[in-house]
C-alpha cells in the first residue's frame, strides 16, 4: 500500500476499488485506452462518522493528481492535495449549518474549467448531507454530465434519501466505508501520532470507531475530562434537582466550547477582512475606500454566528452519542450478550445500572437521548431539549 | 397688550424619555412664552446637529426683541464643546429667549451625563418625565388625565381602560379625554366597555402564567388574544417552556427563601416567589410530562408541526392535563 492510502484506516476493500480507479485514471491521462468502468466521474463516499470518508476522498484525489498515478505521497501532486493546497482540487468544507445554493453555483462554474496541470479537476464536498435541497439541485446537472476531466467526490454518512437526495445518489458510484476495527485505530494512533500503546488501546476501545475522536481522546486532556463528565450523568441523577444541575453542565460545556472557538477566531477574521477592505489606512481617499464594506462585514458575522451554532450543536451531539452508547451498554449487559461495549472502561457502571433498571426503562432512556438529538436537529433550544431528556433519564 | 402675570422661565430642563410628557412640557413652555408675547416662535434643533456658533445665533436677542423658544432635543448626545456652551449660556440667559433642553437622563459621555446637574445648578426649571413602568403609575396617569379633562372615575374603569387600550400613554390620554367628552364626565366601567373592548396587550408570559396554574379556559382565551394580536408562536412557546421549567426547578425544593436561593438557581427572587405560588397541584410525574410537552412544542412551532397555532393549543391542553395528574 502506498503512502496516501495508509491514512485510510482499516478499509482494505474500499482502498482496493479506489486504487484500481486511480490506475485507470492514470491510463486515461497518458492517453491509453482504460478498461470500461475503471474510472467514474462522480463518487459518493458513505460510512459512519469517523470512518474516514473525507480522508478517503482526499487520498483518492491525491492518487488522481499523483505523477505516478498511485498516490506515492512524495510528488508535489500528492503533497499539495493532502495539504489542501492543490490548484485543481476544490474542497468544500462547510463550517456553518448548511451549504447554500449560491456556493454550489459558484462551484459548478469552477468545476467546468480544464485542470491546470492536465490531469484532473477534483471537487470534494465533505458533508454532502449538509447540501440544501436547492444546492443539491444546482449540483445535479454538473454531476450528471461532468466535463471530461472533472471528478466529483461527495462524502455523506449514508446514501439514505435523508442524507443525499436520490437524484444525486443515482448519478454517483458508491464507496462504502465500514467502522474501522479498534486494533487498526490503535495501530494508526501509535504510528502516526506517536501515542503510547496503552493510551492508544484505551482510546481505540472507547471511541466508537471514530478515528478522529480516538486521536482527540488520546491526546487532549480536556476531551477526556468532558467524556468522563458526560458518563457520570446516568448514575449521577439521584434527586429531582440533579436534573437541572446536570443538564446545565451539558449545555454550558457546549456553549463554552463554541464561545472559546469564536473568541479565538472571530476577531482575527474581522480584522483581516477590514484590512482587506481598506480600513486602517491614512491619508487622502481612505474614507471612500471603506465605503460599502459594512455589508461584507455583516455577511462575515452571519457566517461566524452559523459556525458558532454548529460548534455548539456538534459538541452537544458528541456528548449525546457517548450517552446513548452507555445506555446501549446497559442493554447489552442486561441481555448477557458478550458483544463489545462502547465504553469498556465504564463496564462496572453499566452493570450497576443493569441491575437496578428494567430493560424497558433503559430503552426509554436510550430513546430519550436519540429524541434529543433529533430535537436539536430541528432547532429546538438546546437547554429545553436537554432538560426534557435528562428528566426522562431520571424518571426512566 | 396684556401684561403677563409671570415671565416665562428662561432656562428649562426636561428630564426623561416619556414622549408624551416631554411634548407636553415643550408645549407648556411655548404657551407660557406666548402669554408674554403672542408672536413667540419655536425652533427645534437636535443637539447632535448643533454647532457652537449656531447655538450662539439661536439664543442671541434679536434686533426687534421678538420672543423665542429654542428647544434643544436629545441633549444626552452633547459633545464637550456644546455642553460647555449650553451651561455658560444658562448661567447668563438672554432676555426674551426661552431655552428648553430635552435630556433623556442618561448619556454616553461623562459630559453628557453631567449636563443635567450643571443646568440645575445654573437655576434651570426642571420638569421630570420618567418612563412609566409600573402598573400603578399608569393607573395614576389615567386617573389624572380624566380628572384634568373634567371627569370622575373609579378603579374598575381605570383597570378596564388600560386592559383594552394598552400601555401607550398617548393612546391612553386621548382615550381618556374622548371618554370624558362622550359620557358627560362620569367615566365608569360600563362606559369604558361601551366604547372599548378586546385586549390590547397579551404576551406569551400571560398565557404561560395561566397555563401552569391549570387555568385551562383562561390560558386558551389568552392564547387566542395573543394570536389575534400577532404575538409570534415561538415567543409563546418559549414563555411556556420557561414557566414549566421554573416550576420544575422550584417545586422539589419545598419552602425556600427566594433571596437566598436566587444565586444558586440563577433566577431573580421575584421569579422564585412567583413559581413557589404556582407549584401547588403539580406532582413530579406531571412536571416530567410537562417538560416533554414543552420540548415537543418548541420543535412544533419551529416547523415540525403543520399548524403551529394548533400545536400551541394542544400543548396548553396537555399541560393542564399534566397539572391534574397525580
Amino acid at each position: 500500500m502506498t503512502v496516501v492510502w495508509s491514512q485510510v484506516v482499516g478499509q482494505a476493500e474500499a482502498v482496493e476499488v479506489l486504487t484500481k480507479a486511480a490506475n485507470a485514471a492514470a491510463m486515461i491521462v497518458r492517453g491509453e485506452q482504460a478498461a470500461a468502468g475503471g474510472m467514474t466521474h462522480a463518487w459518493l463516499f458513505t460510512g459512519p462518522p469517523g470512518s474516514g470518508r473525507s480522508v478517503a476522498a482526499r487520498a483518492f484525489a491525491a492518487a488522481l493528481q499523483c505523477d505516478s498515478g498511485t498516490g506515492c505521497g512524495e510528488c508535489s501532486g500528492c503533497r499539495t492535495t493532502m495539504a489542501g493546497t492543490h490548484a485543481d482540487v476544490r474542497l468544500v468544507v462547510p463550517e456553518g449549518l448548511s451549504i447554500s445554493v449560491a456556493e454550489m453555483r459558484a462551484l459548478v462554474q469552477t468545476a467546468a474549467r480544464r485542470p491546470t496541470n492536465g490531469r484532473w479537476q477534483v471537487v470534494i464536498i465533505e458533508d454532502a448531507d449538509r447540501l440544501t435541497e436547492g444546492a443539491a439541485n444546482a449540483l445535479l446537472k454538473a454531476v450528471e454530465e461532468p466535463p471530461e476531466r472533472t471528478v466529483f467526490l461527495l462524502c455523506a454518512p449514508s446514501d439514505h434519501p435523508d442524507d443525499v437526495s436520490v437524484t444525486i445518489r443515482s448519478r454517483c458510484r458508491g464507496v462504502s466505508l465500514r467502522i474501522p476495527p479498534a486494533k487498526a485505530i490503535a495501530e494508526v494512533l501509535v504510528e502516526r501520532d506517536s501515542v503510547d500503546p496503552d493510551t492508544a488501546q484505551w482510546a481505540a476501545s472507547v471511541c466508537g470507531g471514530h478515528v478522529g475522536r480516538a486521536r482527540r481522546l488520546a491526546t487532549d486532556e480536556a476531551a477526556r475530562e468532558r467524556r468522563a463528565a458526560v458518563l457520570r450523568i446516568p448514575l449521577g441523577l439521584r434527586r429531582p434537582g440533579d436534573v437541572f444541575t446536570l443538564a446545565d453542565e451539558l449545555v454550558k460545556a457546549a456553549e463554552t466550547e463554541a464561545s472559546e472557538q469564536s473568541e479565538s477566531r472571530d476577531e482575527v477574521e474581522r480584522e483581516a477582512l477590514k484590512t482587506a477592505l481598506g480600513a486602517g489606512g491614512t491619508g487622502k481617499g481612505t474614507a471612500s475606500a471603506t465605503r460599502g464594506s459594512a455589508g461584507a462585514l455583516k455577511e462575515l458575522e452571519r457566517r461566524q454566528k452559523s459556525r458558532a451554532t454548529r460548534t455548539q450543536r456538534d459538541t452537544l451531539d458528541l456528548a449525546l452519542v457517548d450517552l446513548a452508547g452507555f445506555y446501549r451498554d446497559v442493554l447489552v449487559t442486561n441481555s448477557g450478550s458478550d458483544a463489545a461495549l462502547n465504553h469498556p472502561d465504564h463496564a462496572n457502571d453499566a452493570r450497576t445500572a443493569a441491575a437496578s433498571w428494567s430493560p424497558e426503562s433503559t430503552l426509554r432512556r436510550l430513546e430519550a437521548v436519540l429524541a434529543c438529538r433529533e430535537a436539536l436537529e430541528l432547532n429546538v433550544k438546546p437547554r429545553i431539549a436537554v432538560e426534557a431528556m435528562v428528566t426522562t433519564l431520571y424518571y426512566g | 397688550m396684556n401684561a403677563p402675570a409671570v415671565t416665562p422661565e428662561p432656562l428649562q430642563l426636561v428630564l426623561g424619555e416619556e414622549e408624551l410628557l416631554v411634548d407636553r412640557a415643550v408645549r407648556a413652555a411655548l404657551e407660557a412664552a406666548r402669554l408674554a408675547d403672542p408672536t413667540a416662535d419655536l425652533t427645534r434643533v437636535r443637539v447632535a446637529d448643533l454647532t457652537t456658533p449656531l447655538l450662539t445665533e439661536l439664543v442671541s436677542p434679536s434686533l426687534f426683541a421678538e420672543a423665542r423658544v429654542v428647544v434643544l432635543e436629545a441633549a444626552h448626545e452633547a459633545s464637550q464643546e456644546i455642553a460647555d456652551a449650553i451651561i455658560s449660556y444658562g448661567r447668563n440667559p438672554a432676555d426674551g429667549v426661552v431655552l428648553v433642553v430635552l435630556h433623556s437622563g442618561g448619556g454616553r459621555s461623562k459630559v453628557a451625563k453631567a449636563l443635567p446637574a450643571a443646568l440645575k445648578k445654573a437655576g434651570a426649571k426642571v420638569t421630570e418625565c420618567p418612563k412609566l413602568t409600573k402598573a400603578s403609575e399608569r393607573e395614576e396617569f389615567v386617573r389624572h388625565e380624566i380628572r384634568v379633562a373634567g371627569g370622575r372615575t373609579d378603579a374598575a374603569a381605570v383597570a378596564a381602560l388600560i386592559e383594552t387600550v394598552g400601555s401607550d400613554l398617548r393612546e391612553l390620554a386621548s382615550a381618556a379625554a374622548q371618554l370624558v367628552a362622550d359620557t358627560d364626565g362620569k367615566v365608569d366601567e360600563n362606559a369604558v366597555r361601551r366604547y372599548h373592548n378586546g385586549r390590547a396587550e397579551v404576551n406569551g408570559f400571560a398565557v404561560a402564567e395561566k397555563a401552569v396554574v391549570g387555568d385551562l379556559p383562561g390560558a386558551l382565551e389568552a392564547l387566542r388574544w395573543a394570536m389575534q394580536l400577532g404575538v409570534p408562536h415561538v415567543l409563546v412557546a418559549d414563555a411556556l417552556a420557561d414557566a414549566v421549567r421554573t416550576v420544575a426547578r422550584v417545586a422539589p425544593l419545598g419552602r425556600i427563601d427566594p433571596f437566598k436561593s436566587a444565586g444558586e438557581l440563577g433566577m431573580p427572587p421575584w421569579k422564585i416567589r412567583k413559581a413557589m405560588g404556582q407549584t401547588r397541584g403539580w406532582h413530579p410525574a406531571g412536571l416530567a410530562d410537562a417538560m416533554q410537552i414543552v420540548a415537543q412544542l418548541n420543535a412544533d412551532v419551529k416547523g415540525a408541526a403543520a399548524d403551529p397555532g394548533y400545536a400551541l393549543e394542544l400543548a396548553i391542553i396537555k399541560i393542564a392535563r399534566a397539572h391534574r395528574r397525580a
